[in-house]
């Protein structure tokens, strides 16, 4: 089976100090770090897995600039077969329809069984999947936990609804699922495995190497535009509780009582 | 004996012919033959016991070569170094027996059988020759020393024999605990140590046996030959001086028979199992590890440089131990002791560093069989360890200290480490923290440039200004922070106390800030090669860029990594051993303990006390405050308690049943103390919690040898010339 995963850079949350700049249109960029966006990092480790059983290859893919590659490296270091990376001046600005359009430009291109995403990036709004799902008429199924390849072209997935309970489809391929974090288990890419990629070739496919208009992409076609960040104002209604260990739990359970959350 | 033996014999032959009994039955003429002149069921003894012999060394040489088929096609290991070294331990632990006694009871029966087996050596190797040649005599008995050894021989049999009944008897009715097999560890193992101990109590009682017919018979002739009074030989010869003398033949000779047979059977008997190590003990102990708190290479003979060619990383499959490691497998003798010590069992985590080498031992037995082809391959971790099993480990070395083989856990435990880390089966939690170093050079993810915000508290500011040597400020001591005393609130304190001690003492130091990555020791020891490397050449760079003569660090993990990890650094010192040497030198007074009842018990972290030898060093600074009462826990010094681990391991969500911190304040509580005083930022952050979780507030508290030092000293004495009066709460002012 062939498996393409589509993935992301991100700015690392556990491990950057997120403030916004002083426009306030963009979050302060000096001193970050970034890292593989987590949901598509499980999403790489279940296709590993799936190729694993099933046979085939895992392709990892990402839209950015040459700083994105280090994440490619990352996930060919776990075991992804091949890395590429989808970069061009006009595609800055995409949105995510405009993302969705790149991606689905490259897959046509190839040949893929199945196509993974995270669940949504960390930075981003969950859109690409469906998305990408719709511009290649293929099905798409989201939050995905639990994948079995079944015979005749078809798998069986769970997707996580509410409650934490779980409904199970079957859907053809080829198709593109988003993956819900927890599904596996992704292994630990050390600094030894990245250096041992670290001088496999990575193509790099622009505007025309794909045949993407320009004008649909970028900047110029994206057709949602970021105005403002800003940190939601304090509310009403939080209270810190003060005191001993014991005062304190004894408010706690005075108010608990109070609101009717203890009989 | 046998020498004598041999010569009695030969002096009976001699004077046969004035002897009284000119007409000697057959019977009699036989009683003075050798076991090599008689005959068994018609067939020449010297040919019987030839065949003996040579079949019973061949097996053995068979059976030892099998054994070594994995040694072979293990890892290199470097050991024929320093040989004058390893010859001196050899001296001290395995001829002198050195840990022995650690255990009294078991240790002082081990040293008596060990003593007498070496002793009853020769008498053994020369008896078995009398099989074959009857003139072989070894001491010869006709000298002093002769007689002497017979002497010595008898006792050391009778010893020997003792002590196995003694040992039975432990084993049978008083059953020590570490003896125990848990269930999931398989069946226990006290038939087989009880058919061990008989087989050697047969051999001694055999070996006397033949002794006691001997002399008895030549006593019945006339003869009187001397027997230590007491022996074994002494009582069955007592025991028999009414039995005939066609009965002493046979007894004799079948006594010998018996004991060649019995000698040969525990000889090929023991290769497969605990007692091996009567073999094997000799060539571990000189092989063993000589450098302490250190961490075996990747690959032995590998350099940093071309790591990168190695193919796989670590131990995965049982051929990737190295020899030694291998034969550490085969050395032990079950007795528990590292088991009984190790902080991770107690707590109920699901490791046994005894069944750690005992499932090797089993497998390699099973994997490399007498007969038939080798099988190997088979992963270990999933086969014979689980995960969980190898992630426990706090690398406190505890069963290493306590090991009489000499036997190594640690390394191996590092290397199987690797090995997962190679395949990236590391636990969640480690990831993001080994992610984090990778990006940000410590575990918890912060920021570069707040690495020194611990230093910009402002009342601490007011008293204490610390240098960052990044080019712009220079200083001959470089305290290493580190980086759980840099970001972690509670720690900080240890790192604000330990400049002010600096400070106090006149030091010129600085630190260096961002600059300073994380030691990475716990990233080495968590099994991250490349990592470590990254962050130990990362901070080698800083380190010789801020131009420092010393190091100071109050970090014992960050001590050890310095020390051994690092190579080209300056000479470092734990903050204790400054404190004191100040406090020897006068440079450092103490104002008396307020707090009348307070009783103090100093905690030794691992990577201070039993990786480096530093015991003294705290206790001396401890017993210099005036009026501090100060008990010891029943395991301190090389024998204390992991408080649950640092670095890493503090990220590490352990299966187990109770906290070690947790019986690590409750042994302090024993010991009648109310403060735990340690030298380490993990054992504080582990004690803190433990007294938490133990429900003792208000009945413990910890505190770090830095900040009850900062408490205490008198500023007014400190010789800094630049420091003089302090304020009520203990801090110094900088005039």
């Amino acid at each position: 089976m062939e498996i393409l995963v589509c993935v992301r850079r991100v700015p690392d949350t556990s491990e950057n100090e997120i403030q916004l700049n002083s426009a306030g249109n963009d979050i302060e960029r000096d001193d970050l770090v970034y890292s593989i966006n987590e949901p598509d990092n499980y999403a790489v480790e279940e296709a590993l897995q799936i190729a694993a059983k099933a046979g085939g290859n895992v392709t990892v893919v990402t839209v950015g600039g040459d700083d994105d590659e280090e994440v490619l490296r990352r996930e060919m270091a776990m075991g992804a077969n091949h890395g590429v990376l989808i970069s061009d001046d006009a595609f800055k600005g995409s949105d995510g329809r405009g993302i969705a359009t790149i991606l689905k430009a490259f897959v046509q291109k190839s040949h893929f069984d199945l196509i993974l995403t995270g669940i949504q990036a960390e930075d981003g709004g969950a859109q690409v999947g469906g998305m990408l799902a719709a511009l290649l008429d293929y099905p798409f199924a989201s939050l995905v936990n639990a994948i079995t390849v079944l015979d005749g072209g078809k798998l069986k997935v769970s997707r996580e609804i509410e409650g934490g309970n779980r409904e199970m489809n079957e859907i053809d391929l080829p198709c593109v699922l988003s993956i819900q974090t927890g599904i596996n288990e992704p292994r630990y890419v050390g600094m030894r495995g990245i250096r041992q990629v670290a001088s496999v070739e990575i193509p790099t496919f622009g505007a025309s190497d794909l045949g993407v208009d320009t004008g649909t992409v970028g900047q110029a076609g994206a057709k949602v535009k970021r105005m403002d960040y800003f940190v939601p104002a304090l509310g009403k209604g939080a209270e810190i509780l003060q005191g001993s260990q014991e005062q304190i739990i004894d408010k706690l359970i005075e108010l608990m009582k109070a609101k009717g959350g203890l009989n | 004996m046998l020498s004598s033996l041999a010569t009695s014999i030969a002096i009976v032959y001699s004077t046969s012919d004035v002897l009284p009994f000119q007409e000697m039955s057959s019977i009699m003429l036989e009683a003075l033959q050798s076991p090599a002149q008689t005959t068994y069921w018609l067939i020449s003894g010297r040919v019987l016991f030839l065949v003996i012999n040579l079949l019973g060394l061949a097996c053995f040489s068979y059976i030892v070569t099998k054994r070594l088929t994995p040694l072979v096609r293990g890892e290199h290991d470097f050991r024929f170094d320093r040989p004058w070294i390893r010859l001196e331990r050899l001296l001290q632990f395995w001829l002198g027996q050195w840990k022995h006694p650690r255990y009294r009871t078991a240790g002082i029966i081990h040293i008596l059988i060990f003593s007498g087996f070496i002793l009853l050596a020769t008498r053994a190797f020369s008896l078995l020759i009398l099989g074959i040649s009857e003139n072989f005599a070894l001491p010869d008995s006709a000298s002093g020393i002769g007689l002497a050894y017979q002497i010595v021989a008898d006792y050391a049999a009778t010893i020997v024999f003792i002590c196995m009944v003694i040992a039975a008897v432990r084993r049978i009715v008083f059953k020590p605990a570490r003896y125990e097999v848990p269930a999931q560890y398989g069946k226990g193992h006290k038939t087989d140590a009880i058919f061990l101990l008989a087989l050697i109590a047969f051999l001694m009682f055999s070996e006397s046996f033949f002794e006691a017919t001997r002399v008895a018979m030549l006593a019945q002739q006339g003869h009187t030959e001397f027997l230590a009074a007491f022996s074994l030989s002494w009582v069955l010869k007592n025991a028999l001086s009414s039995a005939s003398l066609p009965a002493l033949w046979n007894l004799h000779r079948g006594a010998y028979l018996l004991d060649v047979l019995t000698f040969y059977f525990l000889l090929c008997y023991r290769p497969f199992g605990i007692q091996f190590h009567v073999e094997t003990s000799l060539f571990n102990v000189y092989f063993a590890k000589l450098d302490r708190g250190t961490v075996k290479p990747v690959r032995w003979g590998v350099s940093d440089e071309h790591l990168d060619q190695v193919k796989s990383f670590g131990v995965k499959k049982f051929e990737d131990f190295t020899w030694k490691h291998m034969l550490d497998f085969y050395s032990c003798a079950d007795c528990g002791r590292c088991s009984d010590n190790c902080p991770a069992n107690a707590a109920g985590r699901p490791l046994s560093p005894r069944f750690l080498t005992i499932k090797a031992r089993d497998y390699s037995f099973q994997h490399y069989p007498m007969f038939g082809s080798p099988s190997n391959g088979t992963p270990l971790v999933g086969g014979i360890y689980s995960e969980d099993e190898i992630w426990s480990c706090t690398t406190c070395g505890a069963c290493e200290e306590e090991c009489p083989l000499m036997i190594e856990y640690i390394d191996k435990i590092v290397d199987l480490r690797r090995g997962l880390v190679d395949d990236g089966n590391v636990p969640k939690s480690i990831q993001k923290a080994l992610k984090a170093l990778e990006s940000r050079g410590n575990p918890y993810g912060k920021m570069e440039k707040k690495k020194a915000d611990w230093t910009r508290d402002k009342e601490f500011q007011a008293t204490c200004d610390v240098k960052i040597l990044n080019g712009d400020n220079a200083a001959d001591t470089l305290y290493f922070v580190d980086s759980i005393t840099s970001y972690d609130d509670r720690i900080q304190a240890i790192g604000r106390a330990t400049a002010r001690i600096l400070d106090a003492t006149g030091k010129n130091f600085g630190i260096l800030g961002a600059a300073e990555k994380d030691s990475g020791h716990e990233v080495r020891r968590f099994g991250e090669e490349m990592l470590f490397m990254a962050l130990r050449d990362h901070n080698v760079e800083a380190i010789k860029a801020s131009g420092v003569q010393r190091i100071v660090t109050a970090d014992p993990h960050a001590y050890n990594a310095l020390k051994h990890d690092y190579k080209d650094v300056p000479p470092v010192e734990h903050i204790s051993q400054v404190i004191a040497r100040e406090v020897k030198s006068g440079n450092i007074k103490f104002n008396p303990v307020e707090n009348a009842d307070e009783v103090y018990a100093y905690h030794d972290p691992c990577y201070l006390g039993r990786h480096n030898q530093v015991y003294d060093d705290p206790r001396d600074v401890l017993d210099a405050i005036p009026g501090l009462k100060r008990v010891e826990m029943s395991r301190c010094r090389d024998r204390s308690f992991c408080c649950g681990g640092g670095g890493l391991m503090l990220f590490y969500e352990p299966k187990e049943e109770q906290r070690m911190g947790v019986k690590r304040v409750q042994m302090a509580a024993e010991a009648g103390a109310n403060v735990i005083v340690t030298a380490c930022p993990f054992c504080m952050v582990n004690m803190e919690d433990a007294i938490k979780v133990a429900g003792m507030e208000g009945k413990m508290t910890a505190i770090d040898l830095t900040e009850l030092v900062d408490k205490q000293i008198s500023r007014e004495s400190a010789k800094t010339g630049r420091t003089e009066q302090f304020a009520e709460s203990g801090k110094c002012l900088t005039v």
